[in-house]
């Protein structure tokens, strides 16, 4: 498989970082490099080997469904690019 | 560039900068004893940083004040015989780890304006302990890399120099500010974080002792987390067993952490002189790879001997998938990363860039604050977790991964711990490697086997190369077994007599 700058694109819209046009090509062949290296896991036969997701030797622990924490909101705020009382801003999303 | 310094310089006239020698262990007795006070043992590291971080780099933000005043609280714990395992011992902390009032960057330019309003488990814990923090210590840009050349601070400058060379190297990475730090005397410790590698290849760059535990062993809560199914993180020290004291303190269980492992931590200072009779100790034959240095080969069989004639067994064993743990690596922890990294936008924290509409925002946002390392990464991730892809990629490396694990299960059901070198190289020169992803992902091509698996595993600084630079070997445990790991790497550590100091370090240490 093999990465088109229409597809770069498409993933960087996706990821939601903004690639310019002299970038695509350079990034193109960067990551169709490293699409190339991982494809050697083609070659591993992994059939009825089930997924491993996590490092952890354990199952999910479940814990009480009560609020354990809130009433901050200064502090959640204090890093805010931009603030409005108690509310983040952001550029207008309706006109 | 933008070293913040906060407060004023430390008083330098009589800092004690031998001081900086001591191993933690040294260091936390004499303090018990009076030989010098807390105050003295910081103003020292101070001294050295002021000294050295404005060519080594290995800070970001360096905290005198705060560590003067840490000091001067620990001194009065001393003088009531009230001090703790750390109490009045300075340590550089990993610029990933949120420390409360204090900038913590992950050495990315979109954190550059980030004071975290609330602390890590890690470092609480550590502070606890009585640890004085100098400051937060430089990384490749969000723990992405092996060589700290991804940093948005600037790269870090190895203290290590080939004989009779002043080419710059690496110190390695992620942790490479951590590691360049201590082996520079700096700082008699530092906090890491290891996602595939990040505590281990810059320890064995720098000539340190560095562990990552198993996974869950330390809480990752207040951890600018990178690849949440593998970030651990681990002390980075000049012997195993300060290793073992800082291991310590930092593990444990955190409810605020749901990998967490409800776990009693086992006194692993203990561990450290146990030896090795009687263990039966793994040498994997597919931790080789084309163009490896014959000297890292003959090191390896070194270590091989030094455990045989302390009593251990040596067992042949196979690891039949290693070759496939990079690419498995290079699926999973970019996904992760995509997903984690989705919260840097430009609104709750962190840098923003206007644009013409929200969109726009984050899209200027995050091209303006990340690296190009860091967009590569999370466009990997969000490709090979995208909806054609996920199969193909992210559920076969997942696969592997189980295959990985299992490679592991089957060694250790014949062998107590596993016997590798840590990297396929010693440091290298700055700027090398840089021209191709691939060349600087091949750094980790031992050490990430183990974090796939969720092993503990530690590098002990073992001989130097022909050049003269520090060559480290990699001892692999059971889950939760890093008792057996300190145990063998205090016997390789013993063995090795490891003594050779790096061209730049502090003032008489």
């Amino acid at each position: 498989m093999s990465l088109d700058a229409a597809t770069v694109r498409r993933i960087a819209k996706l990821a939601r970082i903004r690639v310019e046009e002299e970038e695509v090509a350079v990034l193109a062949a960067e990551l169709n490099g490293i699409l190339g290296y991982v494809a050697q896991l083609d070659e591993v036969d992994v059939t009825g080997v089930e997924p491993l997701s996590g490092g952890a030797q354990m199952a999910m622990r479940l814990r009480d469904d009560v609020v354990t924490d809130g009433e901050m909101a200064e502090k959640i705020l204090a890093n805010a690019p931009e603030r409005s009382g108690d509310f983040f801003t952001v550029p207008k999303v309706v006109e | 560039m933008s070293k913040a310094v906060t407060g004023k310089p430390a008083a330098a006239p009589a800092a004690r900068t031998e001081l900086c020698g001591l191993t933690i262990a040294q260091a936390a007795a004499g303090l018990e004893a009076r030989k010098f006070s807390a105050v003295e043992l910081t103003r020292a590291h101070l001294a050295a940083i002021e000294a050295l971080d404005s060519r080594l780099n290995a800070f970001i933000t360096v905290t005198p004040e705060l560590a003067l005043e840490q000091a001067a609280a620990a001194d009065l714990r001393l003088a009531t015989g009230d001090g703790r395992t750390l109490t009045g011992i300075p340590l550089a902390i990993k610029d990933l780890f949120c420390t409360e009032g204090v900038r913590t960057t992950a050495a990315s330019r979109i954190l550059e304006p980030f004071t975290p309003p609330y602390e890590s488990t890690v470092t609480a814990q550590l502070k606890d302990s009585g640890a004085v923090f100098l400051g937060k210590a430089n990384l490749d840009e969000f723990a992405m890399g092996s060589s700290n050349m991804t940093s948005g601070f600037g790269p870090v400058e190895n203290p290590w120099q080939r004989r009779g060379s002043n080419v710059k190297l690496v110190p390695g990475g992620s942790s490479g500010g951590s590691a360049a730090a201590v082996a520079a005397r700096m700082a008699m410790g530092a906090t890491g974080t290891d996602t595939g590698g990040s505590i281990r290849q810059p320890a064995s760059f720098c000539g340190l002792a560095g562990i990552k535990p198993t996974y869950g062993r330390c809480s990752r809560y207040g951890i600018v987390a990178f690849a949440s199914s593998l970030d651990q993180a681990g002390p980075l020290a000049r012997t195993v067993e300060d290793c073992a004291i800082l291991l310590g303190a930092m593990a444990g269980f955190d409810a605020k952490d749901s990998t967490s492992a409800e776990r009693p931590v086992p006194y692993f200072r203990g561990a450290v002189t146990a030896g090795v009779r009687g263990k039966r100790i793994g040498i994997p034959a597919e931790y080789r790879m084309p163009g490896m240095p014959e000297e890292i080969e003959a090191l390896w069989q070194r270590g091989v001997r030094w455990l045989k004639s302390e009593g251990a067994e040596i067992v042949d064993i196979s690891l039949p998938h290693t070759k496939y743990g990079l690419p498995v690596y290079y699926i999973v922890a970019p996904a992760e990363a995509s997903s984690n990294l989705a919260r840097y936008d430009g609104v709750r924290f962190g840098a923003r860039i206007d644009g013409e509409d929200l969109i726009d925002m984050y899209e200027r946002t995050r091209a303006a604050g990340f690296g190009a390392e860091v967009k590569r990464r999370i466009m990997i991730g969000t490709y090979v977790l995208s909806a054609g892809y996920y199969d193909a990629y992210y559920l076969k490396a997942q696969k592997v991964r189980a295959l990985i694990l299992r490679d592991f299960e089957q060694a250790f059901a014949k062998v107590d711990a596993i016997l590798t070198p840590t990297a396929p190289s010693a440091a290298f020169g700055m700027g090398e490697k840089m021209d191709d992803p691939i060349k600087m992902y091949l750094n980790d091509v031992f050490t990430v086997p183990a974090s796939l698996a969720g092993v503990p595993a530690m590098s002990v600084p073992a001989g130097l190369s022909e050049e003269g630079l520090p060559l480290g070997l990699q001892v692999i445990g059971r889950h939760f077994d890093e008792e057996t790991v300190f145990a063998v790497s205090g016997a390789l550590e013993q063995a090795a007599d490891f003594r050779s100091k790096p061209a730049v370090m502090a003032k008489g240490a």
